[in-house]
């Protein structure tokens, strides 16, 4: 009930004329950013924050976290029309996404995915306003073998979905865990396969290897199969737009699932982009009919599009509670906490409460914002895909490159691209998945960091990862997702004997 | 033709002001501040408060801008200063770093690659435990750990770094051997600590002084040679300057301070060099300087020229025995 009270006083904090306007402002230029691939929203957040200097700090973050809404919103947008992620949580968008653009349903698909990221980060807020202060107590619980296994339920909610051959998935994986490792190891201090490269020394950026993976292999692909979109067939109307909200409560069943899973994955801290991965996963697996899923399934967008913002927006509690950023753009706004004279802690709920709750307020208004905003760009977006292929074909390699070029800087980085390009089409070409080699790569190294510092801690013991009930219950249920599809198999044989049984 | 006489006005002018550009040294075009840490990182907090100062008061005419090159521990930073060879337009902010990560990993620079402007502040270390632990000093909690060998869990940022490297020195000059568990950075180690998953770490002063106000860690000691001004009470009736320092409680380390340091490209002209301390000297005597520095419990010691270069010689000299001991040094 205090929390309630705090919340209505933020929104007195929060909704005057000038934070609306900074809030649109805010939004517009994240989904400017947001649809330049590598430009990202940690970048764009960076190049604002000199802007705030000068302004008190809930304006300032309200503009900082309006931005953050608008480029996760926008790196929705280029994994569907381009199947170029603009971020790392985008990705799992792209398996539907992608191919739903292709059959000239752009814009249903870019309704779905706004609605439901809509929605989970709403999920997202509500569980922020009401649990404020269990969360924090909550994540203070969380240890390196508590991190490691919420990686490893992440990983085993992903392998074994089925549709290519399991060797194929742990070939594609093992790659992923490799690129993973390049650069410096945080437990050994050492420099690991940099090959004397010193492009090499931060790892291999997982934007360009995206870049090249899904935006330019698949270019070559599209390029072999003919140069053509079929959207180009598409018809395009705002009215599409309100047909599929009108759609949406169908999908009740995969959006509560979703937000419940990018809840649990904000708070934990398991971040977006395993909390994406983890919901796409189970929805396949939960869903009665497994066709058609990574051909263009409403729940393949829904589902990854949902958890990623759930998690994004409640991951900023944790981030404030104990001034440990869940993500690169966490990392930026709380940087620019510190120089406001703000320091993030458990405190600053009790010093600072105008501040909080404003910004708590401020997540409301701003998503809501951001999802009029957006929705309003759907057809000018979709329309993008009418232009031939022709014209639009080298745009999106420039805007793959410029992309690539933007993280850091760095010719060396080009070609990194151009090579993960020809990987990603000969893996389409050889029927191995794209998508565990991403998923490893993202969180091959965390996972690897924290099974290592667990592994210190318990002086080389596996036993730790049951040593309580709260890290007990997650391998556990890790191992079973792990050996469900085993369990499926044994069942489908068993019911296939006993059909076969009364002939014999 | 009127075009023609502006253009041989401005070519006269800039002829004219040649002499003086060359005795005062002015950046001719923006300054592009390079930060050896990610962003939201010690070095970053640093260089953008160095930003927003100079912007603030118009120290500097070109504009600046802020680029994170953190990766590989901060050597991608550094191996970009070094390319940069002879350009003056790129200021490398970081720590002891620059000089000691290339004796622990084979890196495309050595630590004399760089120019040294200055060093504009000390950070301190101290010993933390968690907030409900039962040690009150740092007397206790240290027999505690010499009776048990590796039997207390010391976390900090990185490995072969400033806190292991304390550890270490702490494990020579006591007896006690340590656990020590690396973490991405000093904000990791501090929520460990303060949820009780290990027994202490070596933050800095502005790492755990959110976790302190709440009472979920609390200090033992510093690692100053004189207590840590007293300022306004922090947690409890406890201010920095009530906590003792580490050499009062018979640890056998005098200091131990991590500096905040700035950098040039290789070949850097001399006029360069001082026109960057000059800017940053008057950087250390702004308002909002003293305040970034009360508000993240450092110490403002300012270095540039001659002195800088002896602390540095020393403060690597000082490490290195320690990495020699460990067998940390690459060849």
């Amino acid at each position: 009930m205090d929390n309630l009270i705090s919340l209505m006083h933020g929104f007195g904090v929060a909704a005057t004329g000038f934070h609306l306007t900074l809030m649109v402002v805010g939004v517009l230029l994240g989904i400017l950013v947001g649809v330049l691939p590598g430009l990202g929203a940690p970048n764009g957040v960076s190049l604002l924050l000199p802007l705030t200097f000068s302004m008190d700090p809930v304006s300032a973050i309200i503009l900082l976290t309006s931005m953050y809404w608008g480029a996760l919103f926008g790196g929705s947008t280029t994994s569907i029309l381009f199947n170029i992620p603009g971020e790392p949580s985008s990705v799992a968008t792209t398996f539907d996404g992608y191919p739903m653009a292709k059959q000239g349903r752009a814009t249903e698909a870019l309704s779905l995915a706004f609605l439901s990221a809509g929605f989970g980060a709403l999920a997202g807020v509500v569980l922020i306003t009401i649990l404020s202060t269990w969360v924090a107590k909550f994540a203070l619980r969380f240890s390196s073998p508590e991190y490691f296994a919420v990686y490893f339920l992440a990983f085993a909610s992903f392998v074994g979905l089925g549709g290519t051959s399991p060797f194929k998935t742990i070939v594609s994986m093992m790659l992923g865990f490799a690129f993973a490792t390049v650069g410096m190891d945080t437990i050994s201090g050492s420099l690991r396969l940099t090959f004397g490269f010193n492009e090499l020394l931060s790892g291999i950026s997982f934007l360009v290897a995206v870049i090249g993976l899904f935006g330019i292999g698949e270019l070559i692909l599209t390029m072999e199969e003919g140069l053509r979109f079929d959207g180009i067939h598409a018809k395009v109307s705002p009215r599409d737009v309100l047909a599929t909200i009108q759609r949406m409560p169908r999908y009740w069943m995969t959006l509560l699932r979703s937000s419940l899973i990018g809840c649990w994955m904000g708070i934990t801290p398991g971040g977006p982009t395993a909390a994406s991965f983890m919901s796409y996963g189970l929805a396949k697996r939960f869903a009665r009919n497994k066709e058609g899923f990574g051909k263009g399934r409403p729940e393949g967008v829904i589902a990854p599009e949902t958890a990623d913002h759930a998690a994004g927006t409640s991951a900023i509690l944790p981030m404030l509670a104990l001034g440990v950023p869940g993500s690169a753009t966490a990392a930026v706004m709380m940087g620019g906490l510190m120089i406001w004279g703000l320091n993030p802690g458990p405190m600053l709920f009790i010093e600072k409460p105008d501040f909080v709750w404003g910004l708590v307020a401020s997540m409301y208004l701003g998503n809501v914002v951001a999802v009029v905003l957006v929705l309003a760009t759907v057809p000018f977006f979709a329309a993008i895909l009418r232009i031939p292929f022709a014209i639009i074909g080298p745009v999106i390699v420039v805007v793959c490159f410029i992309g690539a070029y933007t993280v850091s800087s760095s010719m060396f980085d080009l070609w990194l691209a151009l090579g993960f390009g020809v990987v990603g089409y000969v893996f389409k070409k050889l029927d191995y998945p794209v998508a565990p080699l991403v998923l490893a790569m993202v969180l091959g190294d965390k996972a690897e960091d924290a099974f290592r510092q667990s592994m210190i801690m318990s002086r080389g013991s596996l036993a730790i990862f049951w040593s309580n009930p709260l890290v007990a219950c997650m391998t556990a249920l890790a191992v079973a997702l792990l050996l469900w599809p085993l369990i499926g198999m044994a069942q489908d044989r068993l019911r296939a004997s006993r059909a076969v049984a009364p002939v014999g | 033709m009127k075009r023609i006489t502006a253009l041989a006005l401005a070519f006269a002018a800039s002829v004219a002001s040649a002499p003086i550009a060359q005795a005062a040294w002015q950046p001719s075009k923006p300054v592009e501040f390079v930060v050896t840490s990610g962003p939201g990182g010690g070095t970053d907090t640093f260089a953008r408060v160095v930003q927003s100062i100079i912007a603030k008061h118009k120290l500097v005419e070109q504009p600046i801008v802020v680029t994170n090159k953190g990766g590989g521990s901060g050597a991608e930073g550094f191996v970009y200063g070094k390319g940069a060879a002879g350009d003056p337009h790129k200021v490398i902010f970081g720590t002891n770093n620059e000089y000691l990560l290339p004796l622990v990993a084979k890196l495309a620079f050595k630590p004399d690659d760089l120019t040294p402007v200055a060093a504009m502040a000390m950070d301190e270390f101290l010993i933390w435990v968690n907030g409900n632990a039962e040690f009150k000093d740092a007397k206790t909690y240290l027999a505690a750990a010499k009776s048990k060998p590796e039997g207390f869990k010391m976390g900090g940022s990185q490995s072969k770094d400033t806190d292991e490297t304390l550890t270490k020195l702490i494990e020579g000059a006591t007896g006690t051997k340590f656990i020590y568990i690396p973490f991405k950075g000093g904000g990791e180690a501090a929520v460990q600590l303060a949820g009780a998953h290990i027994d202490s770490n070596v933050n800095n002063p502005n790492e755990n002084i959110g976790q302190w106000k709440a009472g979920l860690v609390k200090p033992l000691c510093v690692f100053s040679p004189q207590r840590l001004p007293a300022g306004p009470k922090v947690a409890g009736d406890m201010s920095w300057g009530d906590i003792p320092t580490c050499k009062e409680q018979g640890v056998g380390i005098d200091q131990f301070q991590m500096p905040r340091t700035v950098w040039l490209a290789p070949k850097a002209p001399d006029d360069a060099v001082s026109f960057y301390a000059d800017v940053l000297a008057k950087v250390k005597d702004t308002p909002e300087w003293k305040e970034y520095i009360e508000r993240t419990s450092q110490t403002n010691r300012f270095l540039s020229g001659a002195e800088l270069k002896t602390f540095i010689a020393s403060d690597e000299e000082k490490n290195r025995k320690v990495f020699e001991k460990e067998g940390w040094v690459v060849k």
